[in-house]
């Protein structure tokens, strides 16, 4: 019922909130987002660890097609619900000191937002599933569309139509798969994801739902070369929704990948997934080094995050166990250090209005709270050892590693590289003498101090002690590497 | 069968009713007469009757289809009262010929002798030439119905030459003895074939799948928009109910030798229709395209003719019928607000994706539904249209017909395209000034039609079961 409870809550809200007005609006839905924050770390906090699926709720939703509403959590979605619970007050409590036209809209999308993005990583049901997945497409869109930059309309709609194209694909795939189940007379096909499971599917079919899954979410990652709606879509959108799009929705490809690609299509894997890695590495080295050249700070961030996922995509397609548990806790982690950095650029943005490079600097003078939240983000970012980012970078990279040494080294470039472009942004906005308009820049207030310090707190407990998360995830990943290893197995 | 009796009687009294003073009458009075008609449709639910010496049966789909037409009838004739109040219009006349165009529709539902099947594609042609025109003063309205006229009495003639040879390869007019004849699969005379595709082209020019299309971007555009929404809903509707149960009943047999045909033109139709929608200006013009590829949609579930294609229809037709005509519900207002009616070449001006610039903003209520049409239209989630889709490529799936699920799904993004354009527009654009008046009536229907296709988005089992 909890799960229920995640993916309901927040609609409700959202549409109570509709109806307030004036500046209450903020408050309140900052408490709606406490209280699903509250639910989300109830499951988290009560989540046994082992391979099942709990807190779930199962409903027949058309019955004679045998489409379930069911939705449960197992390792797989624990940590991205926690990460969605955890993620949204902070995006709201970090709009706090701006101020959106029609702001009731505003927040009352941000969490449809969340209700769909719950939906989506607790899913049960393949149907289900790329249902959640494209409701969670038209809130963001207008979040977008309607709080973005200068150029938003094109960029948007830009990314609308890449994404729902890819996710049109994973549609027929599903659908493909639906009719695979079995079915009598008494009972219908099923979609439930854990019958897709245990399908024997010809090899030749899973090189194509290997394709159909794959550029579903390779878009929404996204992967190279399918990544070109994103660097714009950041830049131009407002920041709590570029926070939204990094720090919770390209998760949605990562999971689909863990979810859907590996378990249900293993021998494609075994076919496609050298090249699927070879682009995600492509994606990391290409992003690292466009991002060492950017000037906009939220161009940047926006590379390094397409960098980032690369390697979580890697780890996933090595087929390892240390690189799936890598892409989950490095989900974390990521979402978290993503949100602070452009929670960063935000706050420089609405005191200089500005978030090019060459126009700041010297900032660090005025602001010592500013430059130890930002360097601790910046250090988790980078993976320095202790913080979060290490423990996911390691493990997916020491996945990489085992399933290719070559591979394993280009990716390894992610590191040096995100020393290179995190720090020079670093250099380039906090020190050096101040600019016009970074002279008189004063420091964080205490909201936005109250932003940074759950984010502080979790960089270095996950850094230092990410046996609590990946102990969580263990069983479920085991299990999942079961169905890879069996079907390869029997098939051979 | 009653409903056909009724409806051409209240027809009939519709006129008369027109040499009352008070056109004011005539609305109502129609609206109440559908809604009798669509309670009267209902009677024989669950019974399976044959009338007129075997002529036409009524079964529950046969009801279904026929209360999604008189139900889409119902809304159109809701949504026509603006274009009634023009001076020259002639409301009794033109309620009177809708009801007839529905008898028509009726027939094709259900008919049992493909003799009954000319009659109703008859009956329901006429009255559309008819109404195509209505706008005389307007020329554009002239050139349509001619073009439809001309075009579609050559197609029916094709039509009737098809009847002829399967008669002369059969024996027989019933669509029963046909099937008798096809499912013996062997030693079938070519005359078959050949009358099977003469009167699939009839049919297919009906719904206007490619490549017997060309007559619908121009009728569609140049007919006044109430009876276009009219049109691209009863006429499409009446003509794949027709073409279902030719195919299902009489040539399942043959499947063989047709499907790929059906599975071609569907693929055709769904590329012309969704590539020419991407270069409209007019909005008008743009859902003419639209009603091609939505064509192109439905001819896949009767290229993969199967156990689903009946509720996969049944579906799609009510999905696409609410979203169209709450979309051109919205247009007459619009267009009717913004019109400075100078006539260009791509079509009246108020009738171009800029006449819906910053609609949401001042009708909220006008965008939220034009936004609900366009997303189920496109097929997206949490609407009808996505149920709609999802049934479609289901059919195709179970068939294996997987091609032909590539074609579908790359020209739905390409259709996400055109119809966001609208949204784009309305949301993120300025350019109203004013806000539209609209009555209350007019926005209870128009909310309806939203209802309806939210509803089905989000539960789509409510319409499982029932036929």
């Amino acid at each position: 019922m909890l799960t229920l409870l995640l993916i309901l809550f927040p609609v409700v809200a959202a549409t109570l909130i509709l109806m307030i007005r004036g500046e209450r609006v903020k408050q309140a839905a900052f408490v709606a987002a406490l209280v699903e924050f509250a639910f989300a770390g109830y499951a988290f906090v009560g989540f046994k660890p082992d391979a099942s699926s709990q807190f779930g709720f199962d409903y027949a939703w058309i019955r004679s097609l045998g489409i379930r509403f069911s939705a449960g959590i197992d390792g797989i979605s624990i940590l991205l619900v926690l990460l969605t619970g955890l993620l949204v007050p902070l995006i709201v409590l970090s709009t706090f000191k701006r101020s959106y036209k029609q702001s009731s809209l505003f927040y009352a999308l941000m969490l449809y937002m969340q209700a769909a993005l719950m939906g989506v990583f607790t899913a049960r049901d393949g149907f289900l599933f790329y249902f959640f997945f494209e409701a969670a497409l038209i809130p963001i869109y207008f979040l977008a569309a309607m709080w973005g930059g200068s150029n938003r309309v094109a960029v948007t709609f830009k990314f609308f139509v890449y994404t729902i194209f890819g996710s049109l694909f994973m549609l027929l795939a599903l659908v493909y798969l639906y009719y695979q189940t079995p079915a009598t007379e008494l009972s219908a096909h099923s979609a439930a994801i854990a019958d897709f499971y245990k399908l024997n599917l010809t090899p030749g079919a899973q090189n194509w739902l290997f394709w159909a899954f794959f550029i579903a979410f390779a878009i929404k990652m996204p992967v190279f070369p399918f990544h070109t709606w994103q660097p714009d879509t950041y830049v131009e959108s407002p920041t709590p929704a570029t926070m939204l799009l990094a720090g919770i929705m390209l998760k949605m490809g990562v999971y689909g990948l863990i979810r859907f690609i590996l378990p249900v299509v293993p021998l494609g894997v075994e076919t496609w997934g050298k090249t699927a890695i070879i682009l995600s590495v492509i994606g990391i080295v290409y992003g690292s080094i466009i991002a060492i050249r950017q000037r906009d700070m939220k161009r940047l961030i926006a590379y390094s995050s397409f960098s980032h996922v690369g390697l979580m995509a890697a780890g996933v397609f090595s087929q390892t166990e240390t690189g799936m548990q890598g892409a989950l806790i490095q989900m974390l982690a990521h979402g978290i250090n993503v949100v602070g950095m452009f929670f960063v650029a935000d706050i420089i943005f609405s005191r200089t209005s500005t978030n090019q490079l060459d126009q700041l600097g010297g900032i660090t003078k005025s602001t010592p709270k500013l430059t130890v939240f930002f360097m601790i983000m910046l250090l988790g970012s980078v993976a320095l050892p202790l913080t979060n980012g290490f423990i996911g970078e390691f493990l997916l990279l020491h996945g990489v590693f085992t399933y290719n040494h070559y591979l394993g080294l280009a990716a390894g470039f992610t590191i040096i590289f995100g020393a290179v472009y995190m720090l020079r942004m670093f250099q380039k906005s906090m020190f050096g003498m101040p600019s016009s308009r970074t002279e008189s820049f004063v420091d964080l207030s205490r909201t936005e101090s109250l932003v940074f310090i759950p984010l502080v707190i979790l960089i270095f407990w996950i850094g230092v002690y990410p046996q609590a998360f990946l102990k969580v995830t263990e069983p479920s990943v085991v299990s999942i590497m079961k169905y890879i290893g069996t079907t390869a197995v029997s098939l051979k | 069968m009653l409903p056909i009796i009724l409806l051409s009687v209240l027809g009939v009294v519709l006129l008369f009713l027109g040499f009352l003073k008070s056109r004011a009458v005539l609305l109502p009075a129609t609206l109440l007469f559908l809604a009798v008609t669509l309670a009267v449709n209902f009677l024989d639910w669950n019974k399976t009757y044959l009338y007129f010496n075997d002529m036409l049966r009524t079964n529950n789909l046969s009801m279904v289809f026929t209360a999604i037409m008189l139900g889409s009838a119902f809304m159109v004739v809701a949504l026509s009262g603006s274009f009634m109040d023009t001076d020259e219009a002639q409301p009794a006349e033109y309620y009177a010929l809708m009801l007839f165009s529905l008898v028509g529709a009726i027939m094709m539902v259900g008919f049992e002798n493909l003799i009954m099947l000319f009659v109703g594609v008859e009956i329901l042609s006429v009255a559309m030439y008819v109404l195509t025109g209505s706008d005389k003063r307007n020329l554009r309205s002239n050139e349509a119905a001619l073009k439809y006229f001309l075009m579609g009495a050559f197609a029916t003639g094709i039509m009737l030459f098809g009847m002829a040879l399967l008669y002369g390869a059969t024996g027989s007019f019933t669509i029963a003895g046909i099937g008798a004849y096809a499912a013996n699969q062997q030693g079938l005379s070519l005359l078959l074939y050949v009358g099977l595709l003469m009167l699939l082209i009839g049919l297919l020019f009906k719904v206007s799948a490619a490549p017997f299309h060309f007559w619908t971007p121009d009728v569609y555009d140049g007919a006044p928009t109430i009876f276009t929404a009219f049109m691209s809903t009863v006429v499409k509707t009446a003509g794949f109910a027709a073409l279902f149960r030719l195919l299902s009943v009489s040539f399942e047999g043959v499947y063989g030798f047709w499907w790929t045909i059906m599975a071609i033109i569907a693929a055709l139709t769904l590329v012309v229709g969704n590539l020419t929608a991407v270069y409209q200006n007019s909005f008008k013009r743009m859902m003419a395209y639209s009603s091609i590829s939505h064509a192109g949609y439905l001819l896949i579930g009767l290229a993969a003719l199967g156990v689903q294609t009946k509720q996969a229809i049944v579906f799609y037709s009510l999905a696409y019928s609410v979203a169209t005509i709450s979309a051109f519900g919205v247009l007459l207002l619009v267009a009717q607000q913004r019109s400075t009616q100078t006539i260009t070449r791509e079509g009246v001006n108020s009738e171009n994706f800029d006449s819906f610039n910053g609609l949401a903003r001042k009708n909220p209520l006008l965008g939220f539904t034009m936004a609900v049409s366009m997303l189920s239209l496109a097929g997206i989630p949490l609407t009808a249209g996505f149920w709609g889709k999802f049934y479609m490529f289901s059919t195709a799936v179970e068939r294996g017909q997987i091609w032909l699920l590539v074609v579908a799904v790359l020209m739905s993004a390409v259709g996400i395209y055109y119809y966001f354009r609208v949204i784009i527009a309305m949301y993120f654009r300025d350019g109203a000034t004013e806000t539209i008046p609209v009555a209350p009536f007019y926005q209870y229907v128009l909310l309806g039609a939203t209802i309806i296709t939210i509803g089905l988005g989000i539960a789509p089992g409510l319409l499982q079961g029932l036929f």
